[in-house]
């Protein structure tokens, strides 16, 4: 049994900067096998395996593959070992066929001969029922053919040893039905697969061996056949932490942004919102978890006017006027217009949120240069409030005419929530505010969105951190696969309920086919 | 007459077809040469430098020796554009300065280097006119190959060229070959299309680029050699090689970045180039509009492979972007 042995990590460990991405991760992938790396965004998944495929170089610890200790340095030197890595970002040149990819870079002594290289594709697909056209071009495919691709690719180079980063994430369940089929195919045929997710049901249903990661830790390993959801949940998310986050009871809570039903598809036919409904309340923060591009994204944009849907409507109910105006398909400018306070925090900071060039008076302006009466600029107004944000939330900065992408990710991050709050709005969403930020930061933000909430503002909070989600928000609203798996109470639900519900709504999808 | 302005619309299409050769090859690699009318002058001068060193040091022009005559003047253009290719190399692929701003300058330095050192050699032969001239050597670049004179008209128009003209279309076909049959073609185009997945792919990416970079310039040089040995007849006189540069470029859009294309391209550019000096009583304003010709065909065909779409005719994808490994 132990000979079989295809690849094993020891006490690998890898730290970028101060933060440790994998710390003493021990694991085996035995051929004939397919092992599942389990854990939640940023538990150390991909770091890892990035590690096994020549991508990062670890600071510590032993590869060993077949019984004898390797050096892994490189793409190239992986790929020497038999390791083939398909990631989640396909690297293919859009412009050239199948065929011409998978040989891309091949460096054989032999002769160029296309028509050779096309059969042995062709023998490729078939033994392990592959559906693709070797001629047919990149840009012509749908993600799944593209993922076929990559997957052949590193078969065509000899891999015995497959490592899938999140395979199942970019397709439809058809699709990945398909895609497990070939997997129990290459198993059958003595390959070690890895395939890196956070998707349970798949690891039930695919997988010999789960090993679970844990905030770069290892958890353990094992058998699937032994265990079962919960089981994984509770190795998955841990134990609870407290945080001791303020939080105070709700009040005049009424429904003031009313969604019905919305639906987004993207170019692939992909649903990242499916019927997606709920309200957010005044005076409530409602926050949003679920695995990381489940359509948090989609769902806030489609809300601020930057995403189109299709189907569906947005309700805002306007507490001054008493009116309930639909937002679906108006610009953010229209929305501003028709007198709706809407602040938008977004994930990502300097790039939707700040210019990063432009110093800290400038980036205030970008609200509210529309209200200057003449055709020069009038710097007075953003000017005290630049100050004043600088002033009560301690931005750390030489002036106020500093360019903002000088400052450290916490001062950037208190100067956009600044910026959004000082319009007093109804409704205030925020994007992972405090991701990358450290921990008295954080907890400065926390007390903003809780500020707003006690004036009456509907907050809308999306976070990764659950432990930070049971603690600050009055609900929590699941979101899995662009679906909504249940919304739970803050004060009474648990991790594992949580951790469940992030999991659950593919598996009703595959419960579907 | 007809022969006549088919031999005249080939020789003026020459230099076209090897710019924008040279071009193709640099730009499949996604670096946009706007240096290529300043490579051209340096291949041009460099060669016209060397000949005339060459020709000078003879007590007896009626006593060169035909070889070293093409040789030597082949050798020191070569020289001279690679250089110029290196430095653009250096600057776009090892700093990654902007290509745009980079070519540009090279463009302006080709042409002002061109200028001042054929102005040094005007001034070294003491001439009234404002020229040099290479006859000797010319004539020896300038040799049709056998039986052109035989063969009546297939001889005219196929056979009556010097041997430079059959190099730009060897060339030309050689280049296509290589970049759509061979493994070299191959990992050079997904260089240009996306340098990352080359990368991941195990292709050293700046090696491809400065090769197809240097050894397009090389290509382009000649085309500036080609006009002064052979079109011009040995006859150097600054700016006289005029916009044939920019022309190359736009033969390279016309051509759909297909060598074999361009062949045929840089003929019909080559037509509209001196089809108004066969018109008889052609006014002035009239003739300029013809020379505009080219460029206006340059626009449409953008125009219309911009409508279509289709992947296949559009600009290698990673043209004109640095190339950063550490941000895969």
């Amino acid at each position: 049994m132990e000979k079989n042995i295809a690849l094993e990590l020891k006490n690998i460990t890898k730290t970028f900067g101060s933060v440790v991405a994998n710390k003493n991760i021990s694991l085996q992938v035995r051929k004939g096998e397919i092992l599942s790396i389990l854990g939640e965004n940023g538990s150390g998944k991909t770091t890892l395996m990035n590690m096994v495929s020549g991508i990062y170089f670890p600071d510590s610890g032993q590869i060993f593959a077949d019984g004898k200790e390797i050096v892994i340095a490189s793409p190239k030197d992986a790929f020497n070992h038999k390791i083939g890595m398909i990631h989640q970002h396909f690297k293919l040149v859009d412009v050239f066929s199948a065929a011409e990819n998978i040989v891309l870079g091949l460096a054989d002594e032999k002769k160029f001969d296309m028509p050779a290289y096309v059969e042995k594709i062709k023998e490729i697909t078939e033994q392990y029922g592959f559906e693709l056209d070797p001629h047919k071009k990149i840009y012509e495919m749908s993600v799944s053919e593209k993922q076929t691709v990559e997957i052949i690719k590193v078969l065509f180079r000899g891999a015995d040893i497959l490592i899938l980063d999140e395979p199942t994430a970019v397709l439809t369940p058809q699709e990945t039905v398909k895609l497990f089929k070939v997997l129990r195919n290459m198993r059958d045929a003595g390959k070690a697969i890895i395939i890196i997710t956070h998707k349970l049901h798949e690891v039930l249903s695919l997988s010999d061996n789960v090993a679970v990661l844990r905030k770069g830790e290892y958890v353990g390993t094992v058998k699937t056949a032994e265990t079962n959801e919960s089981e994984l949940t509770e190795m998955m998310v841990g134990k609870k932490v407290s945080l001791n986050i303020e939080r105070s009871e709700p009040t005049n809570c009424e429904d003031r942004l009313i969604v019905e039903n919305i639906k987004c598809v993207n170019r692939d036919g992909i649903k990242l919102l499916d019927n997606v409904s709920f309200e957010a309340r005044s005076g409530e923060i409602l926050g949003i978890a679920g695995i990381a591009g489940s359509g948090q994204r989609e769902l806030l944009e489609a809300i601020a006017g930057l995403q189109h849907l299709d189907g569906g409507s947005v309700f805002y109910n306007n507490p001054e006027t008493g009116e309930k105006e639909n937002l679906r398909d108006k610009t953010p400018l229209e929305i501003r217009q028709m007198g709706v306070r809407l602040a938008f925090v977004p994930e990502d900071r300097l790039g939707m949120g700040l210019v990063g060039n432009m110093d800290i008076i400038d980036n205030m302006m970008l609200r509210s240069y529309k209200k200057g009466k003449s055709m020069f600029l009038q710097r007075k107004s953003p000017k005290t409030l630049a100050e004043k944000i600088i002033e009560s939330l301690e931005v750390v900065t030489p002036s106020a005419t500093t360019p903002v992408r000088r400052l450290s990710g916490g001062n950037v991050q208190k100067i956009l929530v600044g910026r959004e709050i000082a319009s007093s709005p109804t409704v205030l969403m925020a994007a992972y505010p405090v991701r990358g930020l450290d921990i008295n930061s954080s907890y400065t933000i926390y007390n903003l969105l809780n500020e707003q909430k006690q004036k009456g503002a509907a907050v809308i909070f999306v976070g990764e951190d659950l432990d930070v989600l049971i603690e600050l928000c009055d609900r929590i609203m699941v979101i899995g696969s662009g679906r909504i798996t249940g919304i739970v109470d803050g004060r009474n639900t648990t991790k594992e309920e949580i951790g469940i519900l992030m999991t659950k709504s593919a598996e009703d999808k595959g419960d579907e086919q | 007459m007809i022969i006549t302005i088919i031999q005249r619309a080939v020789m003026q299409g020459t230099p076209l077809l090897l710019g924008s050769t040279g071009e193709i090859l640099t730009e499949k690699s996604g670096h946009l040469n706007l240096g290529i009318p300043g490579i051209m002058y340096v291949g041009a001068i460099s060669g016209v430098a060397g000949s005339f060193l060459y020709e000078n040091s003879l007590a007896n022009p009626a006593a060169i020796n035909p070889f070293l005559a093409v040789f030597i003047p082949l050798i020191c253009s070569l020289l001279g554009s690679v250089l110029m290719g290196l430095i653009y190399c250096f600057l776009t692929v090892t700093l990654r300065a902007n290509q745009n701003v980079t070519g540009l300058a090279l463009t302006t330095f080709g042409i002002g280097i061109g200028n001042f050192f054929g102005g040094s050699l005007i001034k070294l032969v003491n001439l009234d006119v404002p020229s040099i001239a290479l006859s000797t050597t010319s004539t020896i670049f300038k040799t049709p190959l056998p039986f052109a004179d035989k063969l009546g008209w297939f001889g005219d128009i196929f056979l009556s060229y010097g041997f430079l003209v059959y190099v730009a279309i060897i060339v030309a076909i050689l280049s296509s070959f290589i970049l759509n049959k061979t493994r070299t073609g191959l990992h050079l185009r997904a260089v240009g299309e996306s340098p990352e997945t080359a990368d991941a792919a195990g292709i050293n990416v700046t090696k491809y680029k400065y090769l197809s970079t240097c050894i397009g310039s090389a290509i382009a040089g000649l085309g500036g050699l080609y006009y002064v040995m052979d079109y011009a007849n040995g006859v150097w006189s600054n700016n006289g090689f005029g916009d044939r540069g920019w022309l190359s470029i736009a033969l390279v859009i016309f051509s759909v970045w297909r060598p074999s294309v361009s062949i045929l391209g840089s003929i019909l550019f080559g037509f509209l180039y001196v089809i108004p000096t066969y018109i008889p009583n052609i006014s002035v304003s009239a003739k300029k509009l013809f020379e505009m010709l080219p460029y206006v065909v340059t626009i449409i065909v953008l125009i219309i492979t911009s409508m279509r779409n289709k992947k296949e005719n559009q600009p290698p994808a990673a043209l004109g972007l640095p190339y950063f490994r550490e941000e895969r």
